[in-house]
């Protein structure tokens, strides 16, 4: 009964805040929001019980990332106002890649319909970090190796774009 | 119903923790807003009220070199992040989880390495 409510809840403001993400004019503003959504989210892993995917959902995404994206708002120049002109063709290659999405949403979720599993996670300990640690570490192992390669290509490409050419 | 409640019980420190934070934030902006004098002169508005005089605004683009260290900064985030399901259940995995955490931070080094061969981290 409280899960039910706390789940009602969080999802109003997950919602109600994505959607102030993306009216917002400022673009700070939106990141703010961006965190707030990102919280609610976080609070759904808990009602989950998934603790691992919460915290680092908190700690990652709505500390760190969004730091990120606020160095990239701040590099921009926001002194002028006004937005950029966009030509008719550009705006029609927008409206045509937005409506692909929808399509392909729409898709995925008229097929769900199908699939008729109630999430039962809730008394389930999946989400725990020591079950999580297990299947990680022996099922996951080629995928979590495989971040670290990822890992490493993201520092090369960070440092290589941003750093001159030692002569 | 049971095991509903139960399932919360657990997570009261979490929600204690996180109320006593954000009331603590609440009630000092508050407080500090009601009880400190006001005198609003246009000196004591300014960004410093001392010091050296400000120019512009704060919407100047700025170095790539912050955004360096940040990006570099979530790496070893998340890196440090995967060790902690592993340390976990660090005793159950053996001689096979060692290896596999050494295989990761070799991987890892090797970035740190160039990070630093590199000199991306100096501010020059």
């Amino acid at each position: 009964m409280l899960t039910e409510y706390a789940f009602w809840f969080l999802s109003f403001v997950a919602i109600f805040s994505a959607l102030a993400m993306i009216f917002s004019k400022n673009p700070v503003y939106s990141v703010l929001s961006l965190i707030l959504t990102f919280f609610a989210i976080a609070g759904h892993y808990f009602l989950l019980n998934a603790q691992f995917l919460a915290a680092v959902h908190i700690i990652v995404y709505a500390g760190a990332i969004m730091v990120l994206f606020l160095y990239v708002i701040m590099m921009l120049n926001l002194n002028r106002l006004e937005e950029d002109k966009k030509s008719t063709w550009m705006k029609f290659l927008s409206v045509a890649a937005g409506g692909l999405l929808l399509f392909v949403l729409l898709a995925v979720v008229k097929r769900t319909d199908e699939i008729t599993i109630t999430a039962q996670a809730a008394n389930s300990d999946c989400g725990l970090v020591e079950n999580l640690g297990k299947v990680l570490y022996n099922d996951y192992l080629l995928p979590f190796e495989l971040a670290s390669i990822l890992f490493l290509g993201a520092m090369v490409g960070a440092v290589y774009l941003s750093k001159k050419e030692l002569a | 119903m049971q095991n509903d409640l139960s399932h919360l019980q657990d997570y009261l420190p979490v929600l204690v923790m996180a109320f006593v934070a954000l009331g603590f934030v609440v009630t000092t902006m508050v407080l500090t807003h009601w009880l400190g004098p006001k005198r609003k002169t246009k000196i004591k508005s300014e960004a410093f009220e001392c010091g050296i005089e400000s120019q512009g605004n704060a919407r100047s683009p700025f170095s790539i070199k912050y955004f360096l260290v940040a990006i570099l900064f979530v790496l070893f985030d998340v890196e440090v992040i995967f060790m902690y399901p592993w340390a976990v259940i660090f005793k159950d995995l053996g001689l096979f989880g060692l290896l596999e955490m050494f295989t990761f931070m070799g991987l890892m080094i090797v970035g740190l390495i160039y990070i630093i061969k590199r000199g991306a981290l100096n501010w020059d």
